[in-house]
């Protein structure tokens, strides 16, 4: 069986799997990384989403032979360290507005936004309410007004 | 977003007389027997003075009579205790189920609150199925909070009226000397002890029963005070543990391939001994719900499922489609009897049918089972635990003592975790391989196989005469709702002012319709009576969705109210409260009114609507604007995304009673009014040759982002009651009534069909055989 190396949070890891099997189930089943979760498979609902190489992508939409040995990946357990702090500002912004319900979606709804905040200060602006309409990830509890409003602190706080 | 006025405490008199015999803050309450202190309350104490067992035709299957004769003879049989810990701590197991709801939350405000020890310091964890407590183990029907907060709140004081005891003979004094402050004990002369170092000295070595007194609600400081949630730091830091992330030993992925058509079953798998050599595969086994596969990852289910070749028998709802549905329903109506009215009065009729919808929370439902030949052990996400264990039991043979059934948090549940499908497949599977399996429902599984709401219509015909409303007739007419999990019976035998020989003659969805539905204005002669037609009995798996019948019928209602209000000139707001006869909800509609500036110009295609909601002892008025313009309703974002109009302002007053957190009321009522705006745009399922076409959700349209209003209020009404109300389904209805009064109010148009898009299929299905789509590979070409 193929031997699997990336880098996870931070540390090299390697994984005996085939490489069809999709990122999602290499760390959740292989790996016991379950901050990432299913919620459709298909890159839909995005619960799952994660960073690579610092930007937001779906592992349930990855062959896990498609990574590449350098490529890092960051869950929401190592979000806290790309910043060296125990918390992220968006963490810390999500906390404050009490976003979670049932909290199922809200580490994928986290990398999203992180992601989110860092792609529109590439393109050397600020985030709108447009690029908020344009989230994709579900909360099936709704409580997406507080998601807008962690996004906008957490935001101001990324510096 | 603003929070107004949310101080709730009232005193009541303690002198008033209960049936016990005790004044209404004074309640009996147990020490247990034990080493440290183990206070006991009646988890019974806040439901009326009658027997615990509520009438219903379902309770033998729950616990039949021989159970009951065991357990009657233990006089702790009723009891939830709560133990003070020789740390300092006080531990409690509620049973009840955490969705997302968060009540452990308010449940560990409230014991903070009578035992005046810091929110840290209670440990309140999800109990385990305990079938002496019959249905006072469900959660549903917004009932969880108004049910324990009176037993709670008397086991709390209970242990700090013993451990005042015991200090004050620690320190030679008297209780009353002595002050409590964050689980420490003083004389004001310098003796101090902890909850810790007293809980030894104040157990009990045999049970007694003692009375107790309630702190006066006028002294409550964590009752009534916004708090944060308290898993939400594991929740955002990824180590909030769901039903799939448990490290089980042995338990292995697991997924079933499901028929492609609604409750079809497997005939037989014709490729077998390929299945069993794809890579990782472990176990195959048929069982009635279709074809499990146990494998290393669940990407290996996925793709064993996509690889099986099986023969289907048909399912339940063969050769039926939405329109099929709709006419059989239609043809069942009860019909409207207009009373003796003047013959000049006139008549306002709606007609509406409401499609299925799918109850799905985002985490689908999974188990983790394990039986043995003489034991079973179940984890998963259950809203009624005690029936699970039972179902479970008959699936694999055992008996319901040998069935140990572990309640895990759930990523919600919306009426979906009420039933034990997950936890009863899982059984049944892990005991047909011979293995530990955690079973998980592929996404597309859930529209497709999984809990609906079940297809309604609604009629209304009203008679109006020189102004004043003559008559008001709703003929609610509905596919069979499953009440199987018992929530019908919590709440038959929670009305208590009922005699239950006044529901003769009603069958039993018929008595709930009539237990839950109020329509509190001065309409002459009303009536709301339901009718589920016996025919669509088993042919579909439905049940309740945030709220069993309401949501339809509030929605109907009042678009209804809205045209009366037309015909006799009047402004909606301006009728509703001419013919409310409740105060509460008339002061919760003048809030949103005043706070949603009700009246104010609006550009053509947009409009504001409004609407009101009376049930689970509270209120709500809710007031939207909406925006029907074409280039609103048209916006492009993308492949199967669903726009349409949008909502863009809320505003919600709540009275919900006795408030324990209004900030976990607040997050009730914004997820309950996205709930509302889907209910009313955008969510639903088709029915098309016995098959249901959604199949994720990008067809299956609950709000997302775009869908979200940028305004939206809530507004606590300080209520005049001292019991708390419910909170979980209270703006779902409200909400969807008033976007569908907007919706009329810009457009012009009354719908005949909710949600208003369910006539056109805005996505391609995705394949029934195989029944699960593949899974994609070109994740890294869409990084952002």
């Amino acid at each position: 069986m193929p031997k699997q190396t990336f880098i996870l949070n931070g540390k090299p890891v390697t994984v005996n799997v085939n490489d069809d099997v999709r990122v999602l189930w290499v760390l959740r089943d292989l790996l016991g990384v379950t901050g990432p979760k299913y919620g459709c498979g298909i890159n839909v609902c995005k619960a799952c989403t994660s960073h690579i190489n610092g930007k937001a992508f779906n592992p349930c939409a990855v062959r896990v032979g498609d990574l590449k040995p350098q490529d890092r990946l960051t869950t929401i357990e190592g979000l806290n360290e790309t910043v060296g702090k125990d918390l992220h500002p968006m963490q810390k912004a999500w906390l404050d507005q009490d976003v979670s319900q049932c909290g199922y979606c809200q580490p994928g709804q986290i990398m999203a936004a992180v992601a989110l905040v860092k792609k529109v200060r590439r393109e050397g602006r600020e985030i709108r309410d447009s690029d908020l309409d344009q989230i994709r990830n579900i909360c099936r509890c709704g409580t997406y007004f507080r998601i807008r409003e962690a996004i906008e602190q957490g935001a101001r706080n990324m510096r | 977003m603003s929070l107004s006025s949310s101080d709730h405490a009232h005193s009541t008199p303690d002198t008033a007389a209960t049936p016990a015999g005790l004044g209404r803050r004074s309640f009996l309450g147990y020490v247990m027997a034990g080493s440290t202190l183990v206070v006991a309350a009646d988890l019974n104490l806040a439901r009326p003075a009658r027997a615990a067992i509520p009438s219903g035709v379902q309770i033998p299957e729950l616990y039949d009579l021989e159970d009951l004769q065991t357990d009657s003879a233990l006089p702790t049989s009723q009891l939830i205790t709560v133990t003070i810990n020789r740390d300092g701590t006080a531990s409690f197991a509620l049973p009840r189920a955490e969705v997302g709801q968060g009540i452990l939350t308010s449940t560990t405000m409230i014991l903070a609150e009578e035992l005046d020890l810091p929110m840290s310091k209670v440990k309140v964890t999800l109990a385990k199925a305990r079938p002496e407590l019959l249905l006072n183990q469900l959660t549903g029907g917004s009932n969880s909070t108004f049910s324990t907060y009176t037993p709670i709140r008397v086991a709390g004081a209970l242990a700090r009226q013993r451990l005042l005891e015991a200090a004050a003979i620690l320190f030679g004094t008297t209780a009353d000397r002595l002050t409590t402050t964050g689980g420490v004990i003083s004389d004001g002369l310098g003796n101090n002890a902890t909850y810790g170092d007293l809980a030894s000295d104040a157990a009990s070595q045999v049970v007694e029963a003692v009375e107790v007194l309630l702190r006066p609600p006028s002294d409550f400081k964590v009752i009534g005070k916004p708090k944060d949630r308290l898993d939400a730091r594991d929740a955002v830091t990824g180590k909030k543990k769901f039903t799939t992330d448990l490290d089980v030993p042995g338990a292995l992925p697991t997924m079933v391939c499901r028929a492609p058509e609604h409750q079809g079953t497997p005939k037989r798998l014709k490729n077998r001994a390929r299945i069993l050599k794809m890579d990782g595969v472990t176990h195959v086994a048929i069982v009635p719900t279709g074809v499990a596969v146990r494998a290393r990852t669940f990407g290996q289910c996925i793709d064993a499922i996509r690889a099986m070749d099986v023969e289907w028998n048909p399912g339940t709802a063969s050769g039926e489609s939405d329109s099929t549905i709709l006419a059989k329903l239609r043809g069942q109506e009860i019909p409207l009897v207009v009373p003796n009215v003047p013959i000049l009065a006139e008549t306002v009729e709606t007609n509406v049918a409401f499609a299925f919808r799918s109850s799905a929370a985002l985490e689908p439902y999974a188990a983790i089972a394990d039986v043995r030949d003489d034991k079973a052990t179940i984890w998963a996400g259950l809203k009624v635990p005690i029936l699970a264990q039972q179902r479970v039991a008959e699936a694999v043979g055992l008996r319901q003592d040998q069935v140990e059934v572990n309640v895990i948090t759930s990523g919600g549940s919306f009426g979906h975790k009420l039933f034990g499908d997950h936890a009863i497949e899982a059984a049944t599977i892990s005991k047909a391989m011979g293995k530990p399996v955690k079973l998980m429902w592929h996404r597309a599984d859930e529209p497709r196989q999984g809990r609906l709401h079940p297809m309604a219509t609604t009629r209304v015909r009203a008679t109006v005469l020189n102004g004043q409303v003559l008559s008001f007739e709703q003929r609610h007419t509905s596919v069979t709702t499953d009440f199987s999990h018992g929530l019908g019976e919590m709440i038959t035998s929670q009305a208590d002012e009922l005699d239950p020989l006044g529901l003769g003659g009603l069958g039993f969805a018929e008595s709930i319709f009539t237990l839950t539905q109020e329509l509190p204005y001065n309409f002459g002669v009303l009536t709301q009576l339901l009718n589920e037609p016996l025919e669509f009995e088993d042919q579909f798996s439905t049940g309740s969705m945030r709220n069993i019948y309401s949501p339809d019928v509030c929605t109907s209602a009042e678009l209804t109210i809205d045209q009366i209000a037309k015909k006799v000139g009047k402004d909606p707001l301006e009728f509703r409260l001419e013919f409310l006869k409740n105060e509460r909800v008339k002061t919760a509609l003048r809030k949103v009114a005043k706070e949603g500036n009700w009246g104010r110009k609006m550009p053509k295609g947009t409009a504001q609507g409004i609407a009101i909601h009376k049930e689970y002892k509270g209120c709500t008025a809710v007031l939207v604007e909406i925006d029907c313009r074409p280039q609103t309703v048209n916006r492009d974002l993308g492949k199967e995304t669903v726009t349409g109009p949008r909502v863009t302002k809320v505003v919600i007053a709540v009275d919900a009673g006795l408030v324990i957190n209004p900030r976990g009321l607040e997050a009730q009522m914004q997820g309950g009014a996205m709930d509302g705006i889907a209910m009313t745009l955008t969510s639903s399922c088709h029915l098309r040759d016995g098959k249901f076409l959604e199949a994720s959700w990008d067809n299956y349209f609950y709000t997302r982002q775009w869908n979200v209003p940028k305004d939206m209020e809530i507004h606590i009404i300080k209520s005049d009651s001292d019991t708390p109300g419910g909170a979980g389904e209270a703006a779902v209805g409200s909400t969807a009534a008033a976007v569908a009064c907007a919706y009329v109010r810009a457009t012009g148009e009354i719908p005949k069909y909710f949600p208003i898009n369910h006539g056109q299929i805005s996505f391609k299905p995705k394949s029934f055989i195989p029944p699960v789509p593949p899974s994609p590979t070109n994740g890294l070409k869409l990084t952002r």
